[in-house]
């Protein structure tokens, strides 16, 4: 395992612990489609949620959540759409991303709502 | 989050409207947008910004920033609101006091590394704040001259954007990089450059009267002879012979200089203000918009306004195309022109002086008893006819220049026949154009050249002796009404040069020679 997958892995698991401290009943983990992955799926005040994790042990290139892209978010709908048709879930989703800093064994996160 | 607003100027020609640019920064992904009709350059402001502020000191928020350019109908075009945006994204972003921040006007473009460039159109674009009832401003350093000159208005000039940053209250310190602007031409210049000395001239003692009557009416020039007599000489030097700009007439040539995209004409400013007449000589292969004024989408003002209040100076005149030549003579008669343009119109100051050299006909060999010439007649009326009778209608002094002849040059040499100098002769002008000031005082014309017919004739009366010879050749049909009217204009002037109350038999014959032949280059 590569240093920046074990990275992903790391920030992805503290991304789950934050979300189930705020009372986010985590579904499923990295679900794969044809279009491509959800990092979490979560359901939080009967809303499903699909959350992006992305995660940085600097600030040298830039903000995680630059790293999303257009073509990022247009995946990121098609594959929840295909969750929700795959798993008979919603009709009230949302799309969520969460930006974990990993620096010197400290944690710190950045969650941002309904982002697309 | 938080909104917060700066404000800029969007200029169309001289006039503009105050633009609010909000700044929201919201809990989305990072992107920046830019709405409120942008144009391209204005478009790509969104990345000098965000490297502008990152290079400052400051890390522009990783959400989505959206800037909003208000009124949203205007079309907006230039690198001008680079640091309005700039200011306000960090205001938004709490960098900044955003109450500061809205209470300043901001122009300026930004560089890549935080540095403010000069813009052009300063000046107007402070007037238009000035008039919404902003008192502050914050303008690149080079432009600083510039905008000083908008009375009652506090002007800061910064270098960078951390300056300004400064300024409305962030903690960051300057960063320690030198930044190397290069200041915006003439500004160093405190001298004004030496002008062209009608000394120089030999021999057409005759043209220079006629040019000193020109500065003094106001009165647009003609001049026909061959080449080498010395008629673009003396068309350089009539700029020299003209006062200084009066402070109204000055802000408005420097206005119009602002906005166009040219450097200015070095060592013709004084702290930023245009006092001396600028003096335009374009070629005679120039285009009617580069003349009258054109612009893709936004209106641009033509050579015609950069020459406002100065000289326009036409080179072998019948050369010019025949639109260009016609489209002279709307702005000549009303000293202003619109340009219209996709993106709007705008209405320039065009109040010049013209000044149109022509040979006598196109080999240019055609004076004194013509003997060189090979023109036929019918190749020296097609190039005579290239000046219109309306053209030249509007045209006071038609004068035929000879050569000078060696008696005069080796006058010249020998240094005995005093010549007066531009800066006597100024004074001379300046003078005449009091007297006529003076007397004009209650009409909305100032010099002779501008008075109509109509009340030359009725106000400003002049002793039927006096005008004898005048009106026996216009019974005789040997003058028309217009050509009446130049030579008592003509009169006047020369009144004026010579300190009288009103003109002699003398000056109306004086004034009869100036205006010359109604075709000047037919009349051999």
């Amino acid at each position: 395992m590569t240093f920046k997958q074990n990275l992903g892995i790391q920030g992805e698991n503290a991304a789950v612990d934050y979300l189930e401290a705020l009372g986010y009943q985590i579904i499923t983990r990295n679900w794969r489609c044809r279009f491509g992955e959800v990092d979490i799926v979560a359901l939080h005040n009967s809303q499903t949620v699909f959350v992006e994790v992305k995660t940085r042990s600097g600030a040298g290139f830039g903000h995680p959540f630059e790293a999303i892209t257009s073509s990022k978010v247009r995946a990121m709908r098609k594959t929840a759409n295909a969750y929700c048709v795959a798993n008979r879930a919603g009709p009230s989703i949302r799309l969520d991303a969460i930006a974990v800093y990993l620096l010197h064994g400290k944690i710190s996160i950045e969650h941002l709502k309904q982002v697309f | 989050m938080l909104v917060s607003k700066s404000y800029a100027v969007s200029l169309l020609g001289l006039a503009g409207t105050v633009i609010e640019i909000e700044a929201e920064i919201s809990s989305n992904l990072p992107n920046f947008v830019l709405v409120g009709l942008p144009d391209a350059s204005l478009s790509e402001s969104k990345d000098r910004v965000r490297s502008a502020a990152n290079n400052s000191g400051f890390a522009l928020p990783g959400r989505r920033i959206t800037v909003n350019l208000s009124p949203a109908s205007v079309p907006k075009h230039g690198s001008g609101f680079d640091l309005a945006i700039a200011v306000a994204v960090l205001a938004a972003s709490g960098e900044l006091n955003a109450k500061s921040v809205s209470d300043w006007v901001h122009l300026g473009e930004l560089g890549l590394d935080g540095s403010l460039r000069p813009i052009g159109g300063i000046l107007p674009s402070l007037l238009v704040a000035q008039q919404a009832g902003f008192s502050q401003a914050v303008v690149p350093k080079a432009n600083l001259a510039e905008a000083q000159l908008v009375a009652g208005l506090r002007v800061v000039g910064a270098d960078c954007l951390a300056e300004v940053a400064e300024l409305h209250g962030a903690e960051h310190k300057k960063t320690e990089r030198r930044f190397s602007v290069r200041s915006g031409p003439a500004n160093k210049q405190v001298e004004l450059m030496p002008e062209l000395d009608v000394s120089d001239v030999i021999g057409q003692d005759v043209a220079v009267q006629a040019l000193t009557v020109a500065a003094a009416g106001g009165h647009h020039l003609l001049m026909v002879g061959p080449p080498g007599a010395g008629k673009t000489m003396l068309a350089e030097r009539l700029p020299g012979l003209l006062p200084d700009l009066q402070m109204t007439e000055a802000l408005e040539t420097t206005a119009v200089m602002s906005i166009s995209s040219r450097r200015r004409q070095p060592g013709a400013s004084l702290n930023g203000l245009l006092v001396r007449p600028p003096f335009e000589a374009p070629h005679h292969t120039s285009s009617v918009s580069s003349l009258v004024g054109g612009g893709l989408g936004v209106p641009r003002p033509g050579l015609i306004s950069l020459a406002n209040h100065g000289v326009l100076f036409l080179d072998e005149a019948p050369e010019f195309s025949q639109p260009v030549l016609e489209a002279l003579r709307q702005p000549l008669e009303s000293g202003e022109v619109l340009v219209n343009r996709s993106s709007g119109s705008a209405r320039f100051p065009a109040r010049f002086q013209l000044v149109l050299a022509a040979n006598p006909c196109p080999c240019g060999k055609s004076h004194g008893r013509a003997a060189e010439c090979k023109c036929t007649s019918q190749q020296k009326i097609k190039y005579s006819s290239k000046l219109s009778g309306p053209l030249l209608d509007r045209i006071d002094i038609r004068l035929l220049i000879e050569p000078a002849n060696p008696a005069q040059i080796a006058m010249a040499r020998e240094g005995s026949g005093a010549r007066q100098t531009s800066k006597e002769l100024r004074q001379v002008v300046l003078a005449a154009r009091q007297r006529s000031g003076a007397r004009l005082a209650q009409t909305p014309w100032a010099l002779n050249a501008q008075v109509p017919g109509p009340y030359l004739r009725r106000n400003m009366s002049i002793e039927p002796s006096s005008r004898l010879a005048l009106d026996r050749m216009l019974e005789l049909g040997k003058l028309s009404m217009r050509g009446y009217d130049r030579c008592l204009r003509l009169a006047w002037t020369l009144a004026d040069l010579e300190a009288e109350d009103r003109p002699s038999k003398d000056h109306i014959a004086r004034a009869s020679f100036l205006r010359g032949a109604d075709n000047p280059m037919e009349a051999r």
